[in-house]
């Protein structure tokens, strides 16, 4: 072996905020490789990621629009993963809070009342809640595994979504697309900021990096979760009820996703359709990681993460590349962060190598 | 004659469809019996889909398809290996990474090749035996891959349980401090198990591509990874029952298939989740026994070894 | 290297006259880690059918050496020679291809795989591996080993595990046979057994460097001493010649003294703070021990001792104890005469049990956490740290900071990480967390487990302090020295039974041995009488 690795003392904090900035850094000039490779100006990468979406107010507007549910799944999966419960199934538990939520926004029709947009708010977070607590229920009283339960339900729930919307809920005058008709005018989000499309759930998803941070920075229960990721048993010998905590971060996830569901059939869609998220389920998992499990570091990876999607967007429409790039680039850049974290806890150092036994 | 080519006809089905099952879970089987647990079958599987089928497409040899899908299994599980082993990255969040990527990187290759046919995999007819009625075509006339599934879950279940390398990795996955201790090179066997997981999981997704379905769509595992990696645990980490678990699945798959045959008034959708709820079901009925799945679990699984550490 | 006569004829070592060429020399051994320098210059030597002692306190380098000898480690620099040939020893299987075998202090076995198996795996020649279970059978008969070959470790005892080891070290002939600390988990009786293994093993011409820091041991057993300290060898010299106590000060440097602690005259009348009345535990892990009717009574100012072989129930009983496990009925355990059996941990500190978990790291502390984060770990309701679930990070720091200084830890303050300290001020400090909680019942598990001279010392004195403020004190360890030392009342676990607790000064060490062993009355004869022929 050309190099030793050598444990650090202590973890570095300064390392552990660098490595994403290495990983942005990499992946950017992987993604300015594959350009070139696909015979694009190199250039173009920079500018297709970077410096388009972030040019105008609207493209802002937009990133924060991408950003919101990214961030609030992401919140909820951080808190998650520092307790070691490893929640894969926030698309599933989005769609049910879509599904719940929206379900509630159909029944009122174009009903007036105060009273519907908060029941869809509420019923996006009970549903992504209640469709978490099947893994938390299976984890904690059967002891299988919550990555692959959580998993599975995905699946099962994108078929639920696609049996509604082309089934009972099907729009009867939408010329047989699979689609449920629009949500009326107060079961729809508020617009923020007049001539964008930022709703309420960009406010909530900030609410949710704020109330984050104090759960995680501040309380016991925060310390708790994490004492129960990184030494269970000494979690138990302090009295802390491992199951306790794995249906808090259960459901706390759940419910987060599910409201990043409801907000985003009630706001920028405005109806159910079989594609109501592009993977944030999936996406949120590196935005917890680019965040460093930490809620205000999952609003900057948000962000990040966000711009991978305008720009998978701007690259499909401009220049014509498959929109597949983003994912490639996501995971490209959850690589180079875990490889780059390497250097939080510990020294790389160059070995000369001393035939053993060897005077010097 | 009637009932006999409906049997022969749902056999079939049936094996077509645990084939890619077994094949990753027997990969997947070797690199958790090491200690390393990677989540990333479904990105390998996909990535080997799309290679098997452009190379195969490109050449014309579906022998070159399924080797090339195997390297590129094995390329992706090089980068978790890289990751995990060197890096002493985390298993869990690279396995992810790795589907990540790997749905990703098919798709982006895969898009130029979306609707393009392909001459299926040929059934290899042993003369004489193939033509009997029944087991003719169900043991005799099948493709190389599904008689390769077959000699792998052997081959792999000897090499576990007789060979000394086996041994060694099995002691590898058991306690990797011991067996650097007395000298052996943890790493080292480490990254071959995952590369073998890899290749396995490429042949498995090449499967897919050139057999199953001959053709390519993106995401055209959905989930057949993740319900690979369940299979293992419900095998508790013996080739044997894998075999079963495999083939119970693929019986799931084909009665999805063949329930709304029958004139059973249920949503398609609610039908093709069955194969994800029996995932679910048989995950609670095995782990439920503790002390089966501790006894049985590699107990090093996911846990990084720095031998300088 | 050298074709000798002896590797030609491995059957002639029992007529082999001890003779004077050195088989081993190390020369000048230097190894350095990133933070200290374990082997400093370190030179010995062993001769065939010698018993080598090297002595030294945990730290001293000890295991460094060995480690380089059996090529797990490369030294930095210095020169080894065997048969007066200079070689290179690159990993173990070098090691033993020359004819060196390694019993580990962690043993090397693996748990999920059989004896056979196991012994398999420290074969590296495959003409070796042929015939195997005979082989086995034969070798553990001839040494008095006993073993099943098709076993799985899993279900062995600690002392079974080390016949594994040793079997698989006399399967390949050696020359030279280290062991690293082989007795810390046997009953006096297995150790006497060993003993005898290995002098029949020096007589038949095998050299043996024992590793240890048990002084009694090393006078009877061996006629050699090395005596490292801080990584430097600062004597060397024939046990049998030395006393005891001059051993004890080469190795420490310094004269320590013994522990003080009140002779509580008044226990009958003190009253009973803890008692727990037949509790029965199911292990609910794989292989764990269920505890059966335990039952025992602990005064003010009384220290109970618990004995025992490491995997007899010390780990299910001290999750009983803290309430990591509940009991089923809350009168088994009763605490300052309320019973406590159902609570959980939390409760029973609010009831004024404390406790000190045997594994520090990820048990009674999380590493990769500030010292603070620790201090708040089990004194969060006893301290007041966390008013209505919002963490005071001030009282934290603070109470840390009172911890830090009351128990001399050694560190970069509350907001150090825990791993960056060593394994005797982590303890230092898990323990300063425990008594500054003000405990009148304290249970700690093998308190000074892996810790230098002073240190244990340091920690010991804390618990009998404590004690003698009033209140009682459980010790669970396999350090019987340890027990006869500090304990007033001694008890000994056995397959998850504990015997009646008897004042220290009335048992004998062959007694506490058989009960170790899991003779199961206290006395033998009963027993006999006890059990049908």
């Amino acid at each position: 072996m050309p190099f030793r690795l050598e444990a650090r003392g202590q973890n570095s904090v300064l390392w552990s905020w660098l490595s994403p900035v290495i990983a942005i850094l990499a992946t950017l000039i992987v993604s300015t490789a594959l350009f070139a490779a696909m015979g694009k100006p190199a250039g173009d990468a920079l500018y297709t990621f970077v410096v388009a979406p972030a040019s105008s107010l609207n493209g802002l507007a937009e990133l924060g629009v991408k950003a919101a549910p990214l961030v609030l799944i992401g919140v909820g999966l951080a808190i998650g993963f520092r307790a070691n419960v490893w929640n894969i199934g926030a698309e599933g538990q989005l769609i049910l809070g879509a599904i719940v939520g929206g379900g509630i926004g159909l029944a009122a029709g174009d009903r007036e009342g105060f009273w519907i947009l908060p029941a869809m708010i509420l019923g996006g977070a009970v549903g992504g809640a209640l469709w978490a607590a099947i893994p938390a229920l299976l984890k904690t009283h059967f002891n299988a595994s919550e990555i692959l339960t959580s998993l599975m339900l995905n699946y099962v729930a994108q078929l639920l979504l696609i049996y509604l919307v082309v089934g009972p809920w099907k729009d009867p005058e939408g010329y047989g697309f699979p689609q449920t008709r629009l949500f009326g005018d107060a079961a729809t989000m508020p617009i923020l900021i007049s001539g964008t499309r930022v709703h309420l759930g960009v406010l909530a998803a900030l609410i949710a990096v704020a109330l984050g941070w104090l759960l995680h920075a501040k309380t016991l229960l925060g310390f708790q979760l994490r004492v129960l990721g990184q030494a269970p048993r000494a979690a138990a010998y302090a009295g802390f009820s491992g199951a306790g905590l794995t249906w808090f971060a259960l459901l706390l996830g759940g419910a987060l996703a599910g409201l990043a569901g409801i907000f985003e059939a009630a706001g920028p869609i405005g109806q159910l359709t079989p594609s109501i998220s592009p993977g944030y389920g999936f996406t949120a998992i590196i935005v917890a990681f680019l965040g460093r499990l930490n809620p205000v570091g999952v609003l900057l990876g948000g962000i990040v993460l966000a711009l991978s999607y305008l720009g998978g967007e701007q690259a499909q429409i401009a220049l014509g590349l498959p929109k597949a790039i983003t994912g490639i680039y996501q995971g490209v850049l959850l690589f180079f962060l875990l490889a780059a974290d390497l250097l939080v806890g510990y020294r790389i150092r160059l070995v000369k190598r001393v035939p053993a036994g060897g005077a010097a | 004659m009637n009932e006999f080519a409906l049997i022969t006809s749902v056999a079939l089905s049936v094996i077509s469809a645990s084939t890619p099952l077994l094949l990753a879970a027997t990969g997947e089987l070797v690199t958790e019996k090491s200690g390393v647990l990677n989540l990333g079958v479904e990105g390998m599987m996909l990535v080997g889909a799309i290679v098997g089928f452009a190379v195969t497409l490109g050449t014309g040899s579906a022998v070159l398809g399924v080797c090339a899908a195997a390297l590129a299994g094995a390329a992706m599980a090089l980068v978790f290996a890289v990751l995990t082993l060197t890096l002493l990255a985390n298993q869990v969040a690279t396995g992810l990474a790795l589907t990540i990527f790997g749905i990703g990187l098919s798709a982006l290759i895969g898009s130029g090749y979306v609707g393009q046919p392909l001459q299926p995999l040929p059934k290899l007819a042993v003369p004489g035996l193939s033509t009997l009625p029944v087991v003719g075509p169900i043991l005799f006339g099948q493709d190389a891959l599904v008689y390769l599934s077959f000699a792998a879950l052997i081959a792999v279940s000897w090499f576990l349980r007789r060979s000394h390398a086996g041994l060694i990795l099995r002691a590898v996955g058991d306690s990797h401090d011991a067996a650097h201790a007395i000298g052996y090179g943890v790493i080292k066997v480490r990254y071959l198990a995952t590369l073998f997981g890899g290749a396995m999981c490429g042949i498995a997704g090449a499967y897919f591509s050139l057999a199953y379905t001959p053709m390519w769509a993106e995401n055209m595992t959905s989930g057949r990874g993740w319900i690979a990696l369940a299979l293992v645990v419900f095998a508790t980490w013996r080739p044997a029952r894998l075999l079963l678990g495999a083939y119970l699945f693929g019986g799931i798959t084909i009665l999805q298939l063949h329930i709304q045959g029958f004139g059973i008034p249920v949503p398609s959708q609610f039908v093709s989740m069955l194969p994800y709820l029996a995932t679910i079901v048989v995950l609670v009925a095995i782990s439920s026994d503790r002390t089966r799945v501790r006894l049985n679990t590699p107990a090093c699984l996911g846990r990084a070894f720095n031998a300088a550490g | 290297m050298r074709q000798d006569s002896e590797a030609a004829e491995p059957g002639a070592r029992g007529q082999t006259p001890l003779p004077a060429a050195p088989l081993l020399e190390l020369d000048s051994i230097v190894k350095r880690f990133p933070m200290t320098v374990a082997n400093d210059g370190v030179s010995l030597s062993i001769r065939p059918g010698e018993i080598h002692a090297l002595l030294g306190e945990n730290g001293a380098g000890k295991s460094t050496l060995v480690k380089i000898i059996y090529g797990v480690l490369h030294p930095d620099a210095g020169e080894i020679r065997w048969n007066g040939e200079r070689v290179s020893i690159l990993n173990p299987a070098a090691a033993r291809a020359l004819g060196i075998g390694m019993v580990f202090q962690h043993f090397s076995v693996f748990e999920a795989l059989t004896v056979a198996e196991n012994v398999a795996l420290g074969l590296n020649d495959p003409q070796q591996r042929k015939g195997l279970r005979d082989r086995i059978a034969k070798i553990s008969e001839d040494y008095g080993l006993k073993l099943d070959p098709d076993a799985t470790v899993l279900h062995l005892s600690v002392g079974e595990r080390q016949r594994v080891e040793i079997v698989r070290c006399l399967l390949q002939n050696p020359k030279l046979l280290i062991m690293d600390e082989p007795t810390s988990v046997l009953t006096p009786q297995e150790i006497e057994r060993l003993f005898a293994t290995l002098r029949r093993l020096a007589s038949e011409g095998c050299a043996i460097l024992y590793i240890s820091h048990k002084l009694e041991e090393i006078r009877s057993l061996c006629e050699r001493a090395t005596i490292l300290r801080q990584g430097k060898v600062v004597a060397e010299c024939d046990p049998r010649q030395e006393t005891a106590k001059h051993l004890a000060e080469l190795m420490i440097g310094t004269a320590l003294r013994p522990p003080y602690h009140l002779q509580e005259e008044s226990a009958e009348t003190a009253p009973a703070r803890l008692v727990v009345d037949r509790l029965s535990v199911k292990s609910d892990r794989a292989f764990g021990v269920d505890l059966d009717g335990i039952s025992f009574s602990v005064a003010a100012g009384e220290v109970l001792g618990i004995a025992g072989i490491a995997g007899n129930g010390q780990n299910e009983l001290m999750a009983a104890l803290s309430g990591e496990t509940a009991a089923d009925r809350a009168e088994t355990i009763v605490i300052d005469g309320k019973p406590a059996g159902t609570l959980g941990p939390a409760e029973r500190r609010e009831r004024g049990a404390c406790f000190v978990p045997e594994e520090r790291h990820g048990h009674g502390a999380v590493k990769d956490m500030t010292l603070s984060e620790n201090a708040l770990l089990s004194a969060y309701r006893t301290k007041g740290l966390a008013p209505g679930g919002l963490i005071n990070m001030g009282s934290t720091i603070r109470f840390a900071a009172e911890i830090i200084k009351g128990f001399a830890v050694r560190s970069d303050g509350p907001a150090a990480e825990a791993r960056s300290l060593s394994g005797g001020n982590l303890q230092r400090f898990i323990v300063g967390r425990e008594i500054l909680q003000q405990p009148g019942i304290l249970v700690v598990a093998q308190p000074t487990w892996g810790l230098d001279a002073g240190a244990a010392a340091a920690i010991r004195q804390a618990l009998l302090d404590l004690a003698d403020k009033g209140a009682a004190v459980v010790v669970i360890s396999q350090d019987l020295d340890e027990l006869i030392e500090m304990a007033d009342q001694i008890a000994v676990i056995a397959n998850g039974r504990l015997s009646p607790p008897r004042p220290v000064a009335e048992v004998t060490i062959e007694e506490l041995g058989l009960l170790m062993g899991g003779v199961a009355a206290p006395l033998p004869q009963e027993r006999r009488n006890a059990v049908p022929a």
